[in-house]
């Protein structure tokens, strides 16, 4: 694993919403997990036994950040996964008590796509409605649950647009009639502090710096989780199958590094995101700036914005001829028909859409490249369309 | 909300041509017509649905209500 096999990823790589670049604390306990944690930790001699350490070692340092017990907390070959398993096996779990389910309109499309899975096995599906700011109001959210809610899921935080949701309020109302919420944490763990009140939490390695192919299932002692696959004796039954343990051991440590630096990096993230901001609405005609202006009501890495008269491909693929990598909601081109989910529930513009979110090392000068590039951009896009004065 | 649509007074097809350009081609039918006129947006595009609402706030122009219209969706709007 020499640096020159990996290329780097390019300064303006601005989508770390998608998939942070490794962080190097990450690269450094592969490259150590790969000689010393190969071996299977399910086997008694000498190198299982060795493997099993470093797994328990990796799994007491999650549940350490999730504020969770080791025993709660299984890993999964992806977030998607662990989203999965959290919707089904909460459903599973708690099938006498009732087969009705509550979403938020803008959760991630593998928490929908779990939800419709279990509709189409005879589940009802309630969804709850966002504001302009796409954030789900905790008092409807408590108002959709009933006496054969099954589960509701709230994401700790929008991957489209950044709005924080209020998990607090909303596991509270969910604690008062005995509903299990499962939280979709994925966009804030590693970043800022994980809410309380979760009966069951999904995270992925590769949104905090980790490899990809580690999600992170926790599910609390006493929930009523089963499992909604074959039984399986890895993972505490909650897993899907023996995990990759190097991947594991370089998730746990680039994890708990992130921990220590968080908060430095938010603040300084935060700045780099509020100068974008201001920035982006002096300098771009016609552009909806999403999601809360409010720092402490939002992602600090991320903003998200939507330009009149302009097609999201086509900006995201002038961008990228411009050096910066971002990602797009819209549906502009042939290969998406229908456009963001998150944006159509906001009632905010879905062509012209660009979310970027900034990596641990972005700097002011990375963010200043972008503001001079995307106006003359914009501006030719919409000459393009025949869109200008409009 | 479609029983109590008004008639248009003009009607852009847009059908087949996928965002922004329904949007494109509203506002420069909304622009050409005259005050207070009702205009009308035929797009099979589902992006219409969000970015025709989305268009009218951004540009203070009422936004009237959609209704179906054979194999696409009429968007309807009114110039201030």
């Amino acid at each position: 694993m020499s640096d020159a096999s990996a290329p780097a990823p390019r300064e303006g790589y601005l989508d770390v919403a998608t998939a942070a670049p490794l962080h190097p604390v990450a690269r450094a306990a592969l490259e150590a997990a790969l000689a010393d944690g190969w071996a299977d930790p399910d086997r008694l001699y000498r190198e299982g036994r060795r493997a099993r350490l470093l797994l328990d070692g990796a799994r007491e340092a999650v549940a350490r950040v999730l504020g969770a017990r080791p025993d709660e907390v299984s890993f999964c070959p992806s977030g998607t996964v662990a989203a999965h398993l959290a919707v089904l096996g909460t459903a599973y779990g708690r099938r006498r008590t009732g087969r009705h389910l509550v979403v938020s309109a803008v959760e991630h499309s593998t928490v929908l796509a779990a939800a419709r899975h279990e509709a189409e096995a005879g589940a009802e599906v309630s969804t709850v409605g966002v504001d302009r700011t796409g954030r789900v109001a905790a008092a409807d959210l408590a108002a959709a649950l009933r006496e054969d809610t099954a589960l509701a899921a709230l994401q700790s935080a929008n991957h489209e647009v950044g709005t924080l949701q209020p998990v607090a309020d909303a596991a509270e109302a969910c604690a008062a009639r005995d509903v299990p919420l499962v939280v979709d944490a994925a966009q804030t763990v590693g970043r800022l502090p994980v809410p309380a009140g979760w009966s069951a939490l999904v995270a992925s390695a590769r949104k905090w710096g980790g490899p990809a192919g580690v999600g992170v299932l926790a599910v609390r002692r006493g929930a009523r989780w089963r499992s909604p696959w074959p039984e399986d004796e890895h993972e505490g039954g909650r897993g899907a199958g023996p995990v990759p343990l190097p991947l594991v051991l370089a998730a746990a440590a680039s994890l708990e590094a992130r921990e220590t630096e968080r908060e430095a990096e938010a603040e300084r993230l935060g700045r780099l995101v509020q100068r974008l901001r201001a920035g982006l609405a002096a300098r771009v005609s016609d552009i909806e700036i999403l999601g809360p202006d409010d720092l402490g009501a939002r992602l600090p890495h991320l903003v998200a914005f939507s330009c009149l008269y302009v097609a999201g491909e086509a900006l995201q693929t002038e961008l990228d001829r411009a050096g910066f990598s971002v990602s797009s909601g819209s549906s502009c081109s042939s290969s998406a028909l229908t456009p963001s989910h998150v944006l159509e529930a906001m009632g905010v513009l879905t062509h012209g859409n660009v979310r970027v979110s900034l990596p641990r090392q972005a700097s002011e000068a990375e963010v200043d490249r972008l503001l001079d590039a995307l106006p003359p951009i914009v501006e030719a896009l919409r000459r393009g369309a025949g869109a200008q004065g409009l | 909300m479609s029983g109590d649509l008004p008639e248009a007074d003009v009607t852009v097809d847009a059908r087949g041509r996928r965002c922004p350009l329904p949007v494109i081609d509203l506002a420069k039918a909304v622009d050409s017509a005259p005050a207070g006129a009702v205009v009308a947006v035929l797009s099979d595009d589902p992006a219409a649905a969000t970015d025709v609402p989305a268009w009218c706030r951004m540009r203070d122009v009422d936004y009237l209500g959609e209704r179906p219209d054979g194999d696409a969706t009429a968007y309807l709007v009114r110039r201030p």
